[in-house]
């Protein structure tokens, strides 16, 4: 009897080891030099954020995908970036109207996903972060997130052995600071690059699109594309697309960056690539799905007041139309890049 | 191999024809010596107040000969009241000579404004930095008064801001008429840093209606108050 005892114990303990040594090696999360290579999709323009004082490297970037999925960066360590950034949801966060922070708080917008970033040189709804790297200071330190200081997170990184190990591994030296942390964490988010939609592809002329789909694109082409233009689906402007404000949020969008009253209620154009996958939508979470914003659009009669002249374009959508465009949008779901292995969670394993 | 002779006579040649010079920060309300928390003091408008923080950024020193030749060090300095260290710069590798002026930037250039995560005094855990419009605070004035009604009657100046119209980087100018380097020497200058100056000229603050300013709102206003707070108290020389 006590011998099966010591056998299932030896056995249980053998079965971990190997378990472990498999995960090390496990072939999906390991990072390699050719995973970290920036190539800059056909037809995109120049990326603004360039990794110039960035260098990329696997290790460096294996450091930002541990931070990126640690909720170490937040006060309580309840919560990660990928409590809110979700990978599936091209790293929004599904079913969220406003982000969810440390303690249950509720914030003021909708998250945001993570995709074509190092195309931007002013990030959030409002456009007031001006480089990638210096982004996180925001969720660490706000009170609603994850409620940290800089500081403190860094003294934590310092005191954990595991880090002080990655941070060698990545730097090859001791040195532990927010440069070091901020910059990690752009190269994970930085590489986060949608490029592979079956758009791409039609566009490529690898693959055709339905009917519907092509009925819906020369709708987007005249009736959307002004503001969502490009391979990003943003002319990077801040706009008001005629959603009302929220009397009780009081978000008074760009002109909290620069107050001035002409900027009231305008908000970044977003990207519309893998909007599939990124409801509810607007910087309010307001609409829950893409037939409540095609309604929206399709209503001026219910446009807030400043709304941008160029929504005028757009007038009233039949159902048929509606339908056509939603189609089109979903073409531009990317299931390589929802589906990269070089972003996942690590400690899923 | 003329060349080489000539890079090395003149390598050897600068190395031995260079100096340093520290220059000291020492912050005054008025021509009293600022001293935290307990001083009292009061300002333009004839109100009383306390300091419990005064720090600012400091950098890109040009310091300037009669014949309009310069010596430049672009780093940037982080002055903390409450940190003696920090309120004494050195700057090596000087070119021996007579400096007629001292030229820096109050506040932290555009670039370095875009620049992304940095470190030093530039590390943004220094507490100097705004996140959600990003860019540094170029100097923090907090203090007490009576007159604010801002709870505990605090209050405080949080300036900052790159862009214009709300641009706050000044460009501060002292003479140095009698400031020599000399070769392996330490020359130094005492510069005094008024406090004061933030709420006054050319606009008197009034702190019961002004108690803070912490955006880009009246940022400029105070910009145009701290841009005359430097003056030259000291120079000495080591020959
Ligand atoms: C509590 C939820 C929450 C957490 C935690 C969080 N974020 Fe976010 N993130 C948001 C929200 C909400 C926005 C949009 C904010 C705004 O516009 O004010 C956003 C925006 C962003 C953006 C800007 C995207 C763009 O296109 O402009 C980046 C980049 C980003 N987050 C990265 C991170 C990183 C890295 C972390 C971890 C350090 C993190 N986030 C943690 C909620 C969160
Ligand atoms: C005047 C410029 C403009 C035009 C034209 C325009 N949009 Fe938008 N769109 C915006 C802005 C700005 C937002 C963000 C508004 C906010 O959150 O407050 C937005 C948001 C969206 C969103 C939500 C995205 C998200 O991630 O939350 C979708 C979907 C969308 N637009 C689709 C369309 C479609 C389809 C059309 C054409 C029928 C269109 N837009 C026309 C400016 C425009």
């Amino acid at each position: 009897m006590r011998s099966k005892l010591v056998y299932i114990i030896l056995f249980l303990f053998l079965s971990v080891l190997i378990f472990n040594s498999f995960i090390d090696d496990n072939p999906y999360f390991k990072i390699t030099s050719d995973d970290v290579i920036l190539t800059i999709p056909k037809g995109f323009p120049k990326p603004k954020y360039n990794f110039k004082n960035n260098t990329i490297t696997p290790e460096k970037f294996v450091l930002g995908r541990k931070l990126f999925y640690d909720p170490i960066l937040s006060k309580d360590s309840s919560m990660s970036c990928a409590s809110c950034h979700q990978r599936i949801a091209a790293f929004a966060h599904i079913d969220h109207a406003l982000s969810h922070g440390i303690n249950g708080l509720i914030g003021k917008r909708n998250v945001m996903p993570l995709q074509n970033l190092i195309w931007k040189d002013a990030y959030m709804w409002d456009g007031g972060v001006n480089n990638l790297e210096v982004q996180p200071i925001n969720p660490i330190t706000n009170a609603v997130e994850m409620n940290e200081t800089l500081s403190n997170v860094v003294n934590k990184l310092k005191h954990n052995k595991v880090y002080a190990e990655e941070f060698k591994k990545a730097f090859n030296d001791t040195i532990i600071n927010s440069e070091r942390l901020l910059k990690t964490l752009a190269q994970f988010t930085g590489l986060m690059i949608s490029s592979n939609s079956r758009y791409d592809k039609f566009v490529e002329g690898t693959i055709q699109f339905s009917d519907t789909e092509m009925n819906g694109l020369k709708i987007f082409k005249t009736k959307c594309a002004n503001c969502h233009k490009g391979t990003l689906f943003t002319d990077n402007s801040y706009r008001n697309n005629g959603i009302k404000p929220d009397t009780s949020l009081k978000d008074k969008g760009r002109e909290t960056i620069t107050n001035n009253p002409e900027d009231n209620n305008t908000f970044q154009v977003p990207s519309l690539r893998n909007v599939e996958m990124t409801y509810p939508y607007m910087h309010d979470g307001r609409f829950r799905n893409l037939q409540q914003v095609l309604n929206h659009y399709s209503n001026p009669k219910n446009f807030d007041k400043n709304y941008d002249l160029s929504l005028n374009k757009i007038g009233v959508l039949s159902e048929q139309e509606k339908g056509d465009v939603i189609a089109f949008l979903k073409t531009l779901t990317d299931k390589v890049f929802l589906y990269d292995r070089r972003f996942a969670d690590p400690n899923m394993k | 191999m003329a060349t080489i002779l000539v890079a090395m006579s003149f390598s050897i040649n600068t190395k031995a024809n260079k100096g340093k010079l520290i220059i000291d920060f020492n912050n005054y309300v008025g021509n009293e010596i600022l001293k935290l928390d307990s001083a009292v003091y009061k300002n333009e408008a004839g109100q009383s107040f306390s300091v419990t923080n005064f720090k600012y950024y400091v950098g890109n020193f040009h310091l300037r000969k009669a014949d309009g030749t310069e010596y430049i060090s672009s780093d940037y300095y982080l002055i903390k009241e409450d940190e003696q260290q920090t309120k004494q710069i050195m700057l090596n590798d000087i070119p021996e000579g007579n400096y007629v002026s001292c030229t820096f930037t109050l506040g932290v250039d555009s670039a370095h404004n875009c620049s992304g995560a940095q470190s030093g005094a530039l590390d943004p855990a220094n507490g100097m930095f705004w996140a959600w419009n990003t860019g540094y605070i170029f100097m923090k004035l907090e203090g007490k008064s009576p007159s604010s009604n801002l709870s505990g009657h605090t209050f405080e100046f949080h300036i900052g801001g790159y862009k214009y119209p709300n641009n706050c980087i000044r460009e501060i100018n002292l003479k140095t008429n009698n400031l020599i380097i000399s070769s392996d020497k330490t020359s130094s200058i005492e510069i005094k840093t008024d406090a004061e100056e933030v709420m006054k000229t050319p606009v008197t603050i009034d702190l019961s209606k002004l108690p803070s300013v912490t955006d880009s709102r009246n940022a400029t206003i105070i910009a145009n108050n701290y841009m005359d707070m430097f003056s030259v108290l000291k120079i000495n020389n080591e020959k």
